[in-house]
């Protein structure tokens, strides 16, 4: 996987790489524009575990509260503390202000569970 | 409505030195006042006359949108129409004035009245005994994966049955019970007809399993017709069967769920059985079982011994959930509402309900599409999506929004989850076919709309006291204050 290369997941989350070993983690256009205006984002405190596709957040829209399922395993090892006074960033800028969690990856090789922009359109264009 | 119109907050009429009481004279001793640390005058509290009041409440009353004054799509999830004289034989001192620590014997003829009502519930679930204990729906949801919890842990103290299934298409409060239960949860997805899909199904039914939680007709208005197949995969794997009688609308007296293999169910009186609940309360959510789970019924249940009634606790009992014998007022209700009906009058309800229900969607089906299109028939409540009007950049929200310039409540928006720009109507059994086609007319009106016209719709409403309210910055920067501009 190269630099800004993004993956998807099933869930509509995105994960790219920014330095070694550490990769962004949001929610795609797709997903923003099915949940309505985010108005509050929760996710879960620097230092934790997550296992790829577990749970690390809630995100709650005018329509519904959705769960924040992780692309990748590791460590969080930031959240985006922007998304607390400004949540509109996930409905604005879903790719790149609205990131979530920053994860220290413990195994690359669960990149190759998820789809790559084209598979991803692909997918979604299915729904 | 015109800026002219809008009515003005108390804040707003407030005028220095109005008042609209007289105190009488004083008759006691004058003392001094509290040190004046413990006296506000920051406060502003409004200054009104008499009649400023009585003015104020009659107009706030009169923009009031219920069951009382029109029709109201939500349907008997949120409140049906409830017969008035439920509401007066509940008030009547003999049930309203009971204390509920009296002696029993002193109350027999109450007592009678909720051994009647567990049997007429019984009955009509097709189940062995009920408890009424339970408030709410929520708490009937929590009671029912108790007795399942304890049933496991009786049978084996080693059990690790710590998985409740429940389909993706489920009210939110049956994950929270069975997580508030100890359980972990495993959402089921609906195939492309709305059902279970039954593979998944399959393919959880092992010795981890504790039960399912299931909604029958689904959330989707539909009725899954493998449930007999889902109750027997569930049985042989070792677990257990609740229903969530949310939309027991649909069905009672048409079939019994104790017959198709539930073991538990919860019921909605104050959906079902006629109390007006619309804002939060009361409710009431008794728990029905068949033999499995009898012993485990919370308590206390009423039984009949010789001719004397008296309240006891099961064997195995998962103790009270709430205090004393729930809500006595919802039962009293529930009781004269199945009286009055009888036999052939509650198969009588579900049967409206589903055929006012199926009426809009047949009328509906042409201008908006059907959540699941592959179904003919839905049962008391049909569920559209505004996939077709998303084309013209008209949301769900929009179209509800613009039924209310028509005089309409709106109807239950982007639930299910699982349909895109859900909009879902539930006439109810108690409105005539004029009504209803009141209300197709105006739902057609709206569809010619988002084809013609879209930007109406994207500003309505337009004839409400107030327009669209932004619900994003609410939620987002509350601002719960009167302050002066």
């Amino acid at each position: 996987m190269s630099q800004n290369e993004i993956r998807y997941s099933k869930e509509h989350e995105w994960v790219k790489s920014t330095e070694q070993g550490l990769f962004l983690v949001g929610v795609t256009e797709f997903a923003q524009e099915q949940m309505g205006d985010v108005v509050y984002v929760e996710m879960d405190d620097v230092g934790t575990s997550c296992n790829q596709f577990t749970k690390v957040g809630e995100i709650e829209s005018v329509k519904a509260v959705s769960d924040l399922y992780t692309p990748i395993g590791g460590e969080i090892v930031e959240v985006n503390e922007e998304l607390i006074n400004n949540p509109e960033l996930v409905n604005n800028d879903p790719l790149n202000g609205g990131w979530m969690l920053k994860i220290k990856v413990s195994d690359i090789q669960e990149i190759n569970n998820l789809m790559t922009e084209e598979e991803y359109k692909n997918y979604i264009q299915q729904l | 409505m015109s800026e002219y119109n809008k009515m003005p907050l108390l804040m707003d009429l407030s005028r220095k030195d109005k008042f609209g009481v007289s105190l009488s004279d004083i008759d006691v001793p004058l003392s001094e006042l509290p040190e004046s640390s413990l006296l506000r005058e920051d406060i502003q509290l409004p200054e009104l006359s008499q009649l400023d009041v009585v003015r104020y409440f009659t107009n706030l009353s009169q923009m009031n949108y219920s069951i009382d004054t029109q029709f109201y799509p939500l349907g008997s999830c949120t409140m049906k129409y409830n017969p008035k004289i439920n509401d007066q034989l509940a008030s009547l001192k003999g049930f309203s004035n009971i204390h509920p620590l009296i002696e029993e014997s002193l109350v027999q003829g109450s007592l009678e009245l909720m051994f009647n009502l567990q049997s007429y519930l019984s009955n009509i679930s097709g189940m062995t005994a009920t408890s009424l204990s339970t408030m709410a729906g929520a708490q009937g949801e929590l009671a029912g994966v108790l007795m399942i919890k304890a049933f496991h842990e009786k049978q084996s103290t080693s059990s690790k049955r710590n998985v409740i299934l429940i389909p993706d298409s489920a009210h939110g409060t049956n994950p929270a019970s069975a997580s508030m239960a100890g359980f972990s949860v495993k959402s089921i997805p609906s195939d492309q007809n709305g059902n279970m899909d039954i593979d998944v199904l399959k393919e959880n039914a092992n010795e981890n399993l504790a039960g399912i939680m299931l909604t029958l007709p689904s959330t989707l208005g539909l009725f899954d017709n493998q449930i007999v197949d889902i109750c027997n995969i569930v049985h042989e794997a070792g677990g257990l069967v609740y229903g969530d009688g949310a939309n027991m609308n649909a069905w009672m007296g048409q079939t019994k769920l104790g017959d198709l293999g539930f073991d538990v169910i919860h019921i909605n009186l104050h959906k079902t059985f006629s109390t007006p609940h619309g804002g939060g309360g009361p409710g009431s959510g008794p728990v029905c079982v068949n033999d499995t789970l009898l012993n485990y019924l919370p308590g206390p249940v009423v039984q009949r011994n010789s001719n004397v009634y008296e309240f006891v606790e099961m064997p195995d009992t998962i103790g009270h959930l709430g205090a004393f014998h729930g809500n006595f007022g919802v039962l009293v209700r529930a009781y004269c509402y199945i009286r009055a009906l009888g036999k052939e009058g509650i198969p009588e309800v579900s049967k409206n309900a589903v055929m006012n229900a199926n009426y809009i969607m047949n009328k509906l089906k042409h201008a908006y599409d059907i959540g699941f299109d592959n179904r003919s028939i839905c049962m008391h409540e049909v569920v559209f999506t505004a996939r077709k009007q998303k084309q013209n950049g008209v949301k769900g929200l929009d179209i509800a929004k613009r039924l209310l310039d028509y005089g309409y409540h709106a109807p239950t928006m982007y639930f299910p989850l699982i349909v895109d720009e859900a909009l879902m109507v539930e006439p109810t059994e108690s409105e005539s076919k004029n009504t209803l086609d009141k209300f197709i007319d105006a739902m057609l009106q709206i569809a010619d709309e988002c084809e013609n016209n879209s930007e109406l719709l994207h500003e309505a409403p337009h004839n409400t006291p107030v327009q669209r309210l932004d619900e994003a910055l609410a939620a987002r920067q509350p601002n719960l204050k009167w302050s002066t501009k």
